[in-house]
């Protein structure tokens, strides 16, 4: 009984740090509408603050705890300044732009913690005052544990004073509602979100401050935490500071008790509650509906028909690509490879997101599914290269045809996070379940057949498969199927009250998104002999989001110019020091000169040609 | 003290306001009359700064206000009552009220609670209710309130009569009327030709974008002709 009340106990204490963190999140995303994901690098760099102030103040329990606070109000200061000198100027970009952007400044952060802190761990000193164990039913309890037990429903009740009894937490509440009316009725919006970054940006550095006397200080703090801080969000209701704290406590006490029957579930529980949670309560467990919606955005142009002149343009350079085999070394070749492979990738992720309106932020699942079964195919069922080609597309078709059963049933960033907990839910098993998958060691050895092992012949296969699944894809927007689509897209009641199925058709546009990436995942396990658990995981979704996003959500060929720019510029960078750093600033300077993607930024530097031409 | 010339008004690609040309001076209520879609309430989302896409000129107290963002607007004195009410329905009646409190401006009747609470008492017994908990008319009623505790100089009314009971319009008549004795002007976008006569001193008519009449209801009398083809449902 002892055992089971200190499980209770320990999660608790886990169940505040989170909360801090995702009250933070779900108050910036509230406000700003801003999907953070720069959220888990404030809460490493608390941690990594408050381990340096720490260690200069050490000893005393005044010197620990103004540690805390002045690691967290530095790391409020930060997000001050990303606020001002980066999201506010992106504002009025397409919804989720600044998700890029935010992506851009986890990644600079990445390599400036390890340019000042270094790669090592670091483990912090005990809490002074705190650092014994308290005997409870015979149990050992940290002490620090039972502070952090009592800072959590502190911070949430001083949040709801600060919201319901200052003018300042009525504005905030309000502009979580409709913000555009409060701005007609006279609050200086720019100001409000602001502040709001602030608060948040102080939440997350607190909670990673708090951290330090109970865990080592790592560069992977950032990523490791982001998943599950969203999780309680959605979970809680995007916006919602109490459901946060509800979802934070139901997680990591559920967790605390599903580790001693089942130890590997911790990696994918949170994500099996997420799924529950929302297939029952869409908008999450206090969320209202419309919470989920982004900026009013101004109606999309439909999508034309290429004229003439851009037809002619894309044949050059289809028919340069197709000889480039006989006029380049062999490296660039593999290069076209990968390029054509992420942009097939790319493209089908863009017809989820622009033509079908459905945001994911788990593609990387399909495209992960279909190479482990292309490989899986070849390993243990010993079928050829082009049967297992066909049947790695069919394998993530299926687990598209199921998830995105239940995807559909949501919208906006409940339905983004349901794509994530998917994936995340495929990566999980496929990390755990050693003996069939391999885990963490992948599969090895899944070559193309003989006759097509040399990289001039392999490259062709890529290039039919890619360029054929990208030209399938773009028939089907400009098919009856994907007007539907668009249809929807643009608006549910609409499309609905014309008769249309739209459940079925966002589901068959999921599938048909799936499938492809399934196809781009074959390619891909093939060229390079082997997959490994990574082709699930978060980066790779993320990936796909920046292509689709830097190239252009609004044009067709803007993922085709992401994609090609993201895997060019990545395969330069990554052979540099710092290459993370220089990375995020690329991402970043795309995002603030070009809010419209690359397709955007091409199209207006054309029209201010013709204009100054004419 | 409104100056509006030549408006011109977008969303997207689709053009809503072509060259639309109005008028308000001090402590007068004008009525901007035409049927759904003419251009009433995009007319006082431009002058707002809630429409991205403008062209033409807005002056206000001879300052040039077109293309600012919404909270200047509103601090230079103009207070708008959006059409859809857009009260904040998790808010109390009173926090509603606070996000809109403003300080006090020189040459504007200042609001006070009280004052607004006597102007509508219905308001006054559910200072603790959510906004999502009152009915429709009492919704209309905050949103007017929520508007006047900016103190403002001069207030867009989109459509305050519309789906509402009739008791209410009454009522809401009584209000426009308080707002002209205070002091204030008021542009008020209407369908309802007998209630912009009873609360107004002049009238537009809109249509398609374009403005189709300007002048009084005795001229508007004397051409029947003119709120048959362009109010007539």
């Amino acid at each position: 009984m002892g055992f089971y009340f200190a499980q209770l106990l320990t999660g608790l204490a886990n169940a505040s740090s989170l909360f801090l963190i995702a009250s933070g999140l779900s108050i910036i995303f509230g406000v700003t509408r801003i999907v953070n994901f720069a959220h888990g690098s404030f809460y490493m760099i608390g941690a990594y603050l408050a381990y340096t102030l720490v260690s200069i103040w050490s000893g005393s329990i005044i010197g620990f705890w103004g540690s805390v606070i002045l690691a967290a109000m530095i790391v409020g200061l930060i997000g001050l300044v990303i606020e001002l000198t980066i999201l506010r100027r992106i504002y009025h970009a397409p919804e989720l732009f600044q998700l890029v952007a935010t992506f851009g400044v986890v990644l600079i952060f990445q390599d400036a913690t390890l340019a000042i802190w270094g790669a090592e761990d670091l483990l912090g000193p005990r809490a002074p005052g705190l650092d014994r164990a308290v005997r409870i039913m015979g149990e050992p309890i940290p002490e620090y544990d039972l502070a952090l037990i009592a800072i959590g429903p502190v911070v949430l009740l001083a949040i709801w004073l600060l919201f319901h009894k200052t003018r300042w937490g009525v504005l905030v509440r309000a502009a979580t509602q409709d913000r555009e009316m409060v701005g007609a009725l006279g609050v200086n919006q720019a100001w409000l979100f602001s502040a709001a970054f602030v608060l948040g940006s102080f939440l997350a550095g607190l909670g990673g401050a708090l951290q330090i006397p109970r865990e080592a200080v790592s560069l992977q703090m950032d990523l490791s935490i982001i998943g599950e801080a969203f999780v309680v969000v959605v979970i809680g209701g995007m916006g919602s500071v109490s459901g946060a704290f509800v979802a934070a406590v139901l997680i990591s006490v559920l967790n605390a008790f599903a580790i001693l029957i089942f130890p590997q579930i911790s990696i994918v529980l949170p994500f099996i509650v997420m799924a529950i949670v929302l297939i029952f309560r869409p908008h999450g467990l206090f969320g209202k509906p419309g919470s989920e919606k982004g900026a009013p955005e101004e109606p999309e142009r439909p999508l034309a028909l290429m004229d003439q002149k851009s037809a002619m343009v894309l044949f050059a350079a289809l028919g340069v690509l197709a000889l480039s085999p006989f006029f380049t070394a062999d490296f660039t070749t593999v290069l076209m490879v990968d390029v054509m492979v992420a942009t097939l990738f790319a493209v089908s992720l863009h017809f989820m997101m622009g033509v079908g309106g459905m945001v994911s932020f788990g593609h990387a699942a399909y495209f992960g599914v279909g190479a482990y079964a292309a490989a899986m195919a070849v390993k243990f069922l010993g079928f050829g290269m082009l049967p297992a080609m066909i049947f790695g597309p069919i394998c993530a078709a299926m687990a598209a045809l199921f998830f995105g059963w239940f995807c559909v049933r949501l919208s906006g960033v409940y339905l983004a996070m349901l794509t994530l907990a998917a994936a995340q839910i495929l990566w999980g098993v496929t990390f755990q379940w050693q003996e069939f998958t391999g885990g963490d060691d992948g599969i090895l050895g899944v070559w193309p057949a003989k006759w097509a092992s040399s990289d001039k012949v392999f490259f062709y296969i890529a290039f039919v498969l890619c360029v054929g699944g990208i030209w399938m894809l773009r028939r089907a927007a400009f098919s009856p199927f994907g007007y539907v689509l668009r249809g929807i897209r643009d608006s549910q009641t609409r499309a609905e009250a014309i008769g249309v199925d739209t459940r079925f058709h966002q589901w068959m546009g999921f599938v048909l998104a799936g499938g492809f990436a399934g196809l781009a995942g074959v390619v891909f396990a093939f060229s390079k002999g082997s997959v490994f658990p990574d082709s699930l995981g978060i980066a790779q979704s993320i990936d796909g989001l920046i292509m689709v996003l830097v190239g252009g959500i609004h044009a067709l060929a803007g993922p085709i110019l992401g994609a090609g720019a993201f895997v060019l510029i990545e395969d330069w960078v990554t052979r540099l020091d710092y290459w993370r750093f220089i990375f995020g600033a690329i991402i970043l300077v795309v995002v603030l000169l070009a809010p419209d993607g690359i397709a955007g930024g091409i199209q207006r530097l054309l029209r201010m040609l013709k204009g100054e031409r004419a | 003290m409104l100056e509006v010339t030549n408006l011109g008004a977008w969303y997207g690609r689709a053009q809503i306001l072509n060259g639309v040309s109005l008028n308000i001076q001090e402590n007068e209520v004008v009525a901007l009359m035409g049927r759904n879609g003419a251009g009433k309430s995009t007319t006082m989302k431009s002058v707002m700064g809630l429409v991205r896409h403008t062209a033409g000129t807005v002056h206000y107290d001879e300052r040039s206000i077109l293309g600012g963002t919404p909270h200047a607007i509103c601090r230079a004195g103009i207070g708008y009552v959006p059409e859809e009410r857009r009260i904040f329905g998790d808010l109390t009646v009173e926090e509603n009220l606070e996000v809109g409190r403003r300080p006090p401006r020189p040459g504007a009747p200042e609001w006070t609670l009280e004052h607004l609470f006597e102007l509508f008492p219905n308001l006054d017994e559910r200072r603790k209710n959510l906004g999502k908990q009152l009915s429709g008319g009492e919704q209309q009623m905050l949103t007017i309130a929520r508007t006047l505790m900016g103190n403002p100089k001069l207030v867009l009314l989109d459509e305050p009569s519309e789906g509402i009971a009739p008791v209410i319009v009454e009522q809401m008549a009584r209000v426009i009327a308080e707002l002209k004795r205070e002091g204030l002007s008021v542009l008020i976008s209407e369908q309802n030709l007998h209630f912009a006569r009873l609360v107004s001193d002049r009238a537009y008519i809109i249509e398609k974008g374009e403005m189709r009449f300007e002048g009084s209801f005795a001229d508007l009398d004397e051409n029947p002709e003119i709120s048959n083809s362009y109010l007539a449902v």
